[in-house]
């Protein structure tokens, strides 16, 4: 037990280290507001932005997006994965087309984008379903085709039919892989999120810091940032309870 | 009328109790170029425990693969009780050298796999007889060698097979947990009255649980040898062990002849 505690507070240690560190620097004046607010200030014009109502307002904007984006892009890379994994045809057909779209770096596609769709909501949420499907699409493929063959075939000789193959032997097969591309875009997600609300943007939290930065409000700034990490953070925990629960009988995620 | 179709039923029942008939002509299987199996002959009847031993590559697990229908014969005909075998049947299960369990699912899901409805009691009725009911609850990950191929076992047994094909099943397991699954496997045999094939590059196994032990080489057999020793064998007789070098003998003999 004791043990237990150790190694989970031994996580905190730097994160605490460094607040102590940001606070005390801020506290003797050595770090000017302009360039780091002191953490107080960040709490105080959370306090302030939350009792206005103005930070839900713009951090469910960035929430809607980040979701929105996350279901049309991470549906349509599973779906997408799911048929060239099964069918070698697909594969054929898809996967080289998907492969060299991939390899354009996406931020480069954001002028584009801009003109395409504007400034409006669905510039956004293309961004962010754009950097969620490759991970998404990449590790469902790879997670359907590494199943074990002798488990496939030892399906096929204990009568499982083609539907019943897919749910009890693929599918499980295939899912911790699924859920490694989950994580990894959860983390594209909120990186592609931002990028689209810093550019152009009139809602969400990006969009709430970029305003702070032309009225020189660091305080907000920095509560931005704070958002944004704490969102990664909590989306990375749900990733990893997601994993803990459906990946029970694997030796690597096992709680025990 | 209706105590015919009951009859009908009973005849059905009884026949399915009982082990099948095999009959293998001329098989031969090719992959690309390579003939691995040369106009293979073999005949099984009912009930028989039959020891296919020989060396690796030798194609005696290919041999067992056609008889699962996991792969098609080149040429050559493979009938089950005078039926021509047409793909994977309900009556033929098959045991591999690694247990091939889902470790998604849990011991008794295993058992119950691809069997229909409410399957629990079959299950766990199938896991007593090889004495794992108390872990049926249990992750495959959590168990030993020896026992996942015991659950691998039940798994096959749940379903009545009328002919259980074994690939080397007991390959990768310890010295003494071998022994144990070869009387467990002997034991189950004698009261579930099925056919049996051992593929086993062990001689002793195959002379051990055989009622015949058949030696395969380069793609053929070479000696079909009838065990009428009094079972449960014991390996330290004389007879045991003269069975065992005539064996042996005729497997290093074809090594040395073709070198």
């Amino acid at each position: 037990m004791l043990k237990r505690i150790a190694v989970f507070s031994l996580g905190w240690l730097l994160p605490v280290a460094i607040l102590v560190t940001w606070l005390t620097m801020s506290h003797f004046g050595w770090l000017t507001a302009r360039i780091l607010p002191a953490p107080l200030d960040v709490i105080k014009a959370g306090v302030e932005l939350t009792a206005s109502g103005e930070l839900q307002h713009h951090f469910f904007i960035s929430l809607q997006r980040a979701l929105a984006g996350l279901l049309v892009g991470g549906g349509i890379g599973f779906i997408l994965g799911f048929v060239t994994g099964l069918s070698r045809v697909a594969e054929r057909l898809l996967d080289s087309t998907i492969q060299m779209v991939r390899n354009i770096p996406l931020l480069a596609l954001i002028p584009l984008v801009i003109l395409w769709f504007g400034i409006e909501e669905e510039s956004k949420i293309f961004l962010v379903a754009l950097a969620v499907f490759f991970p998404i699409y990449i590790n469902t493929f790879h997670g359907l085709r590494s199943v074990d063959k002798g488990l496939i075939e030892m399906g096929k000789v204990y009568g499982l039919g083609r539907i019943a193959l897919l749910k009890e032997v693929i599918l499980p097969g295939a899912l911790p892989s699924i859920l490694v591309g989950l994580r990894l875009s959860f983390g594209y997600m909120w990186l592609f999120l931002v990028v689209a609300e810093t550019i152009a943007s009139n809602g969400g939290i990006g969009y709430m810091t970029m305003n702070a930065r032309d009225f020189l409000q660091t305080d907000v700034v920095v509560l931005g940032i704070g958002i944004y990490a704490v969102l990664g953070k909590v989306s990375d925990m749900l990733a990893v309870l997601l994993e803990r629960r459906w990946l029970r009988w694997h030796a690597g995620y096992s709680t025990s | 009328m209706e105590t015919n179709i009951i009859e009908l039923a009973q005849v059905a029942a009884a026949s399915r109790q009982h082990g099948v008939a095999v009959n293998a002509t001329r098989v031969v299987k090719r992959f690309g170029a390579r003939e691995v199996l040369r106009g293979l002959d073999l005949s099984i009847t009912p009930g028989e425990f039959v020891a296919i031993v020989g060396r690796s590559g030798c194609g005696k697990s290919t041999f067992l693969r056609l008889l699962a229908a996991l792969e098609p014969a080149s040429e050559g005909g493979i009938t089950l009780d005078g039926q021509p075998l047409t793909g994977i049947s309900q009556d033929v299960r098959i045991m591999f050298q690694d247990s091939r369990l889902l470790p998604w699912r849990t011991v008794i899901q295993n058992v119950a796999l691809g069997l229909p409805g409410d399957s629990r009691a079959a299950a766990l009725a199938a896991l007593n007889e090889v004495g794992l009911a108390d872990r049926a609850d249990e992750w495959p990950a959590n168990l030993s060698g020896g026992q996942r191929q015991r659950v691998a076992l039940a798994r096959a047994l749940v379903h009545q097979p009328r002919l259980l094909l074994l690939d080397e099943p007991l390959g990768a397991l310890d010295a003494l947990t071998r022994i144990e699954m070869q009387r467990l496997i002997e034991r189950l045999w004698q009261q579930h009255d099925f056919t049996v094939l051992l593929v086993t590059h062990d001689v002793a196994e195959a002379v051990t649980l055989g009622d015949r032990v058949v030696l395969i080489e380069d793609g053929s057999i070479t000696l079909d040898l009838d065990i009428d020793l009094p079972r449960r064998r014991e390996r330290g007789t004389a007879e045991f062990a003269a069975l065992e070098g005539l064996v042996l003998d005729k497997v290093l003999g074809g090594e040395l002849g073709q070198n």
